[in-house]
């Protein structure tokens, strides 16, 4: 029997599970070795026995947990509970799960508000009430898997790159320590940088960057953000290119947004970005947008509403 | 005594959602609902971020179809700041988005929908699987995850980063291709339709006939379907007029600017989904499988109902021998996965002939952008359906408002009328087995939610 491998996902996208797919031919070889006991998108295991007639949701036992996606309702906050009690170990998969990710921008909202929103626009037929029967509440807000379970592995990226992915699968099955990315995206990025830009106010991401044409190499190319653009790899964990190394995003010729949460598990992309800013002479204050700099890791309450809108909901 | 039955999670679907299904004292139908369980709330939380932000921020709704939400966010911030995309920055998006549905059907016919069919919707669901076909047939699976990885890597490496992309901007795209990506690419998706005529063809063989009894019964309902079209009335995945079908085969073409004269979204206190109705039929939103309301279709089989014709010739073929057999409209649900993969034809089609058009490798990529107060709605078809991103801008480009229609969501009235269809078939006197419940499942799965 192989490694009994059970995963799940929460306040997610799917893009994760999509990642572990685009392993490609290297899926087939970990399925030698792994047994997929529960995964919803590939495998018909079901919370509440396969005739639906249990009364309590229950997981399968494994040795391998992984989790996307960060929590935000109860159902999530349940399953999340129900997994750490049935794996030996628990791998937070992705931003969402290490960091909240793109869905954790909500934190800047209270539920009542997010509710009030998505069952009013232009193209809704207004509800007495909101949905409440049959669907789990939400939460005050989405957390990062750690603020509600033990974390063993952490593996962020939006998604992490199939390549990490694989490797952390071998590294678990042969029983050797994974070897994580701890550099910045900047310590693997290899365009030009000469200490400090010309430019004082960040520059939106309106027209592409100054480079000699496509086929100039990337290392000939001046750094993102001392041309003023705000690129986030200074704040940013290495990774999301894989065994390749370079950062996705730049090589195409576009600023890092910070999809790999910050560089140390605990660190702050804000702010950390407001020093290396002002250690570029940029000013902070010309940003349009500054929860936009949290915009991957807003779990861990580093996002909150408004201190009026937490009253009165 | 009177029973509840939960099938939680759906399974081999790509998103979250679970089905109740009660019975009467005899053991029988008595009601039956699909819920779907969760609430993001992207409409709100992209407010006050920079437009031009927004495609890099929505695609995270899907990590199967980012794409399509990147695309239709970059549509709606070019109009909101009044830009027309250069000719290659527009074509390099529609290549990416064909190139796209080209994946995405292969993901689903033979990872999500194709267990049901090869290993049998009675099978052990230990074995009721990709897994399981791997073990049972392991050199359709080995090219199966051959070729679908070539398609998703030509995305990867040409873009950078196929999920959740990057390589659309406002204006157009981040950057050029060069002549010798050009004949890479083209190559490579010359291979992949091969494969889809491989694969329609051994569908046609091997599983739609064993499943015709399936087909003619499960999951039937009786709806109306929605889809964009050219202008000549053929069938187009990335730009176009929507066109809106009643059950009747009638239909309205109308400008994606004017969806809100034409579609509501309704609310039920069990769903965190919303649910599209066609507004403009003037005959309100009722779930009754035997009377449905308002409720009208997307997705694969929608939109080669609605379209006139197919724009490529191997897919129009296949369209006439489809049409031929099922007519137009055709109602049954699980033809959804025929119709995906006729669309996975026209997908390669389309790819080449973009591919072989030279202009393709044109360095000017993208316009140049200036922030501004406007309003811009933004569609595409997602392989789920017709996708539509509303925005409002304030002077400074910053978002004030935004409305989503997500593809999936077109379908959720109807996935809950099939289920309802299906459970009132399939349970009788109390007999529930696996079997049973899959094949209801297997409704829901057909829509590729």
């Amino acid at each position: 029997m192989g490694v009994r491998v059970s995963s799940e996902w929460l306040n997610s996208c799917s893009g994760c599970e999509i990642s572990i797919i685009d392993m490609g031919e290297r899926l087939l070889d970990v399925l030698q070795v792994a047994d997929i006991v529960h995964l919803p998108a590939l495998v018909d295991s079901k919370y509440f026995g396969q005739l639906g007639d249990q009364k309590h949701l229950s997981l399968p036992e494994a040795d391998v947990g992984i989790i996307s996606g960060g929590i935000r309702n109860e159902e999530h906050l349940e399953v999340a509970h129900e997994m750490r009690r049935k794996c030996k170990l628990i791998i937070a998969l992705g931003t969402c799960a290490t960091h909240g990710g793109i869905p954790a921008l909500g934190n800047s909202y209270t539920p009542g508000q997010i509710m009030e929103r998505a069952f009013s626009t232009e193209t809704t037929d207004k509800p007495d009430a909101y949905p409440s029967d049959g669907v789990p509440a939400m939460l005050e807000a989405c957390y990062a898997l750690d603020e509600k379970i033990k974390v063993d592995i952490y593996l962020p990226g939006c998604p992490p790159h199939p390549d990490q992915v694989f490797n952390a699968l071998v590294a678990l099955v042969q029983g050797k320590p994974l070897n994580v990315p701890t550099r910045s995206v900047c310590d693997t990025c290899p365009t030009v940088r000469k200490g400090k830009g010309e430019v004082k106010q960040v520059r939106r991401f309106l027209q592409a960057p100054q480079y000699q044409g496509p086929d100039e190499p990337l290392d000939r190319m001046r750094c993102l953000l001392e041309q003023g653009l705000l690129c986030m790899g200074p704040v940013t964990r290495a990774g999301c290119g894989g065994d390749a190394v370079t950062p996705r995003c730049i090589s195409a010729r576009v600023p890092c947004r910070g999809c790999s949460g910050p560089v140390r598990h605990e660190g702050n992309q804000l702010l950390d970005m407001m020093n290396a800013l002002a250690s570029n002479g940029i000013d902070f204050k010309s940003i349009p947008n500054r929860p936009l700099l949290l915009r991957f890791s807003g779990a861990h309450s580093l996002l909150k509403p408004a201190i009026h809108e937490r009253r009165s909901s | 005594m009177s029973q509840t039955i939960t099938i939680q999670p759906i399974t081999r679907i790509e998103g979250h959602a679970s089905i109740k299904i009660w019975l009467d004292d005899a053991g029988n139908y008595k009601d039956a609902r699909v819920n779907y369980m969760s609430l993001r709330g992207f409409e709100k939380f992209v407010e006050g971020k920079p437009a031009e932000e927004l495609p890099d921020i929505v695609c995270r709704i899907c990590g199967i179809c980012p794409w399509m939400h990147h695309l239709a966010s970059n549509k709606a911030v070019d109009r909101c700041f009044g830009v027309t995309p250069t000719p290659a920055g527009h074509k390099l998006r529609e290549l990416m988005q064909t190139i796209a549905h080209a994946e995405d059907k292969l993901l689903h016919f033979y990872f999500l929908a194709a267990p049901d069919f090869v290993i049998g919707p009675d099978a052990d669901y230990a074995v009721r699987n990709v897994v399981g076909i791997a073990k049972a047939n392991p050199e359709l699976a080995t090219q199966v995850v051959k070729t679908r990885y070539m398609v998703k890597m030509i995305l990867d490496k040409f873009s950078r980063k196929t999920i959740h992309p990057i390589a659309g901007v406002p204006g157009g795209f981040c950057k050029p291709m060069l002549e010798e990506e050009r004949t890479d690419i083209l190559g490579k998706m010359r291979q992949v339709l091969d494969f889809a005529l491989f694969t329609i063809d051994f569908a046609k063989k091997n599983v739609f006939p064993k499943y015709l009894d399936a087909i003619k019964t499960l999951g039937v309902i009786t709806t109306g379907f929605i889809g964009t079209v050219d202008d000549t009335g053929a069938h187009n995945l990335y730009d176009g007029k929507i066109r809106l079908m009643k059950p009747d085969g009638s239909y309205v073409d109308f400008d994606v600017q004017d969806y809100a004269d034409y579609l509501g979204e309704h609310v039920e206190p069990w769903s965190y989904g919303k649910f599209p109705y066609a507004r403009v039929w003037n005959e309100g939103f009722a779930l009754d499988v035997d009377h449905p309301r308002g409720i009208y279709r997307a997705n694969t089989l929608a939109r080669i109902n609605v379209a006139d014709r197919m724009a490529t010739p191997r897919a129009q073929a296949e369209l006439e021998e489809f049409r031929a057999l099922f007519g137009r409209p055709a109602q049954a649900t699980l033809l959804y996965h025929y119709a995906r993969l006729i669309e996975e034809v026209y997908a390669c089609e389309r790819a080449i002939e973009i591919l072989e058009d030279p202009s393709i490798t044109d360095p000017n990529v993208r316009a140049q952008v200036e922030p501004r107060a406007g309003r811009g709605v933004g569609c595409v078809e997602a392989p789920r359906g017709t996708l539509i991103h509303d925005y409002s801008t304030d002077e400074n480009g910053l978002i004030t408002r935004a409305n989503l229609i997500v593809g999936t969501t077109h379908n959720l009235g109807p996935m809950n009328l099939s289920v309802k269809q299906a459970a009132r078939a399939l349970i009788h006197d109390g007999q529930v087995t696996e079997g049973v419940l899959n094949r209801i499942e297997m409704a829901v799965r057909a829509y590729d939610p």
